[in-house]
């Protein structure tokens, strides 16, 4: 038998309810498997919402996970809806698509990051998240926080956008467009980026098929699911935009469709803030007074993927089940299929690609094996073995 | 000058454990490094491991499964050291403090020093936080 | 349109039908069907799986398997009612790989059983709840409610 080393990557990772620690068990610089183990970050929400009332359920949702935190909100207030059958204004649903947009603008300024980052490329970090700055100031003067903006309540949101303030938005808009124009420049058509990603981390069309992989990383590998067009809510249908697609199923694929997503996004933003002019101010809110007895499902298309929500209602004052479904876990599973067999280094930007929330580089490798005595690298020497890769191939070019 | 002031008085270096957190003190923190914010121009630096640094940031209520490794990262930190409980989380549990794998909040399981309330707390108060902290010693 | 086939092709296995609205269709099927039905939707239908989500109620313990039918944007819910004495149903992790982890996370949770899984072992509870409790029952009690 071939002496395996084991890295752990984790495990303090906190993506949902699950962050996890990946055991990578390698052969020399080979990664031969994966395994993961969770259960650090399980904070038992599900059980949670059962004691609040539906509108506590909001705040508690919302700090599922702090990146993507209107996408659950939103899910819930879909389900929620679908249990009472109340229409929102349309006031409301250009609100609701606008929070929603500009968070996938900055989630995804967030992973091109983080992305840039696993490849010890520190400038596109840094670059990325300066201008992810100003969405967040955006959101402190839209909703008086800079994430988990609680500003969605069954029937309708909580706080109008002014249309004093749609003029600032849109000067925003157009500082965002043209830093991703810098960034798609600066990524797209970099040598050492195409070296680094294309090829690595393949997910077939079947892998998506078979792990029921959804959002960027399905659209990635050819699979054109995306629930803001197939099961249209809020504002989505009443604005043009499209689909973005590529085919090859590597990091590159993915990073060129969230790139390409943002733009998309700016789009949408810009007809929902035209439409907004037209409605009337402060006509945000429904009055819902009873939740009847049912169930509702609740989808969004987070900046991740499908979220989906099932919430079971008995009458009563809280949500008597409540299911959540993030992205991420499912497409966490597909980590088996695009890791095993790349070698060590490559398999950090091939974890990141997925976007499972990778905000926490610096905590990973807590975990010592002390009985079996493995070789343990940490993420720092992972990620400088990574950066050592990038500068051989600068030496090449 | 006492001692630990004197082990606090060059560069202060921070290693981040994040428990059952929801990921957004998280990003603050990572946030706090970069451009707008920089935080290594006052000679702070996140490290990879708790055996360089002076400084432990927790954020994140402590589930169940957390609470050893959060002992065992503590008593693995060069002493003396100091201890920042950042978020709502972190100094009470927040709005997980009711969950059936709860076992903190972080000050009943290790010293803390400093309580950065918040939820997330902004880039800003963490530095405030922090450099308050360097005031302290 | 591929409802309707479902229904013929399963006519017996499918108990009864709910139709919330053109894109919201709950079956109620025999949990022995369950198997026979989730192949037919994946591999023929082209249907996706969402998620499976389970309820302990009087009437025991329930599931709901989510399935996605993306070029309508109908989602398919199949509900399973099982044992309140000994919840059990055969896994669907043999087939695909997506299921692997909501059947771990329902063992774990509710304490249901689910026949030839090829791993069940423990996803979230290791160190926070030991092996043999379900905080997901009603009967649940936690020390807090305990020591009320
Ligand atoms: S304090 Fe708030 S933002 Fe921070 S981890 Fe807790 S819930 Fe998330």
């Amino acid at each position: 038998m071939s002496k395996q080393t084991l890295i752990p990557v984790g495990p303090y990772h906190p993506l949902q309810e699950e962050p996890e620690l990946f055991k990578l068990y390698c052969d020399g610089e080979i990664v031969k498997d994966v395994k993961w183990e969770t259960g650090y970050n399980h904070r038992g929400i599900e059980k949670l919402a059962e004691k609040k009332s539906y509108d506590e359920v909001f705040f508690l949702v919302e700090r599922i996970c702090g990146i993507c935190s209107t996408s659950h909100p939103f899910a819930f207030a879909n389900s929620v809806e679908e249990i009472v059958g109340v229409e929102i204004t349309n006031r409301a649903k250009y609100i609701r698509t606008i929070i929603g947009e500009l968070e996938r603008i900055h989630s995804h300024l967030l992973w091109v990051g983080l992305a840039g980052h696993f490849l010890g490329y520190n400038t596109v970090f840094m670059w990325a998240w300066k201008y992810r700055e100003p969405v967040l100031d955006l959101f402190e003067m839209i909703t008086g926080n800079r994430n988990s903006y609680a500003m969605f309540k069954v029937g309708g949101v909580r706080r109008d956008i002014e249309n004093q303030k749609i003029p600032a938005i849109e000067g925003v808009l157009s500082l965002v467009k043209k830093k991703t124009d810098l960034l798609v420049g600066a990524i797209m058509d970099d040598p050492v980026i195409h070296a680094r990603t294309k090829g690595v981390g393949v997910l077939t069309r079947q892998d998506i098929l078979d792990f029921a992989a959804v959002g960027p990383t399905a659209r990635a590998s050819g699979v054109d699911i995306d629930v803001r067009r197939d099961d249209p809510y809020a504002a989505y249908p009443l604005v043009n935009w499209k689909v973005i697609t590529a085919e090859a199923g590597d990091v590159f694929a993915k990073a060129e469709v969230r790139l390409l997503e943002m733009y998309e996004s700016i789009s949408i933003i810009e007809q929902c803030l035209s439409g907004l002019k037209k409605e009337k101010e402060g006509d945000v809110d429904v009055k819902v007074k009873h939740i009847p007895e049912g169930y509702g499902t609740g989808r969004t298309e987070a900046p991740r993927g499908e979220v989906f929500h099932f919430v079971v209602s008995d009458g009563s004052n809280s949500p008597a089940r409540h299911k959540i479904r993030a992205p991420s876990y499912t497409n966490i599973a597909t980590f088996k299929k695009s890791c095993v067999g790349q070698s060590i280094s490559d398999a950090t930007i091939s974890l990141a690609a997925v976007d499972p929330c990778y905000c926490c580089t610096e905590r990973l490798a807590v975990a010592i094996d002390r009985q079996s005595g493995h070789r343990i690298m940490n993420a720092k020497e992972i990620i400088s073995h990574s950066a050592s890769i990038t500068d051989k191939l600068l030496q090449h070019e | 000058m006492g001692f630990k002031s004197y082990c606090f008085k060059k560069s202060l270096w921070l290693f981040h454990f994040g428990g059952a957190s929801c990921n957004n003190c998280d990003i603050e923190i990572l946030d706090c490094l970069t451009p707008r914010y920089d935080l290594e121009r006052f000679g702070m630096l996140l490290v990879g491991s708790i055996r360089h640094a002076d400084v432990l940031l927790v954020n994140g209520s402590i589930n169940k499964k957390d609470k050893p490794r959060l002992l065992e990262i503590y008593e693995q930190a060069p002493k003396p050291v100091l201890v920042v409980a950042i978020g709502a989380c972190g100094c009470t549990g927040g709005i997980f403090a009711e969950g059936n794998t709860f076992a903190g909040p972080v000050d009943k399981i290790i010293p803390v020093d400093v309580y950065i309330p918040g939820c997330p707390p902004k880039p800003e108060a963490i530095l405030a936080g922090i450099v308050k902290l360097l005031g302290k010693n | 349109m591929v409802l309707n086939e479902l229904q013929k092709t399963f006519a017996k296995e499918i108990l009864d039908s709910e139709a919330r609205s053109e894109r919201r269709v709950t079956l109620r099927i025999d949990p022995a069907a369950l198997i026979p039905i989730s192949v037919h939707l994946f591999r023929e239908l082209g249907f996706r799986f969402i998620i499976a989500s389970a309820l302990h109620t009087k009437k025991g313990f329930e599931i709901y398997y989510h399935y996605s039918y993306d070029s309508t944007g109908l989602v398919l819910n199949l509900h399973v009612i099982l044992d309140q004495k000994k919840p059990e149903i055969e896994s669907l992790s043999n087939m695909f790989e997506a299921t692997n982890w909501i059947e771990r996370e329902m063992h774990e949770l509710f304490g249901i059983n689910f026949l030839n899984h090829p791993n069940l072992e423990q996803l979230l509870s290791e160190g926070n709840w030991a092996t043999g409790e379900y905080p997901y029952r009603k009967t649940f009690k936690s020390n807090e409610d305990v020591q009320a």
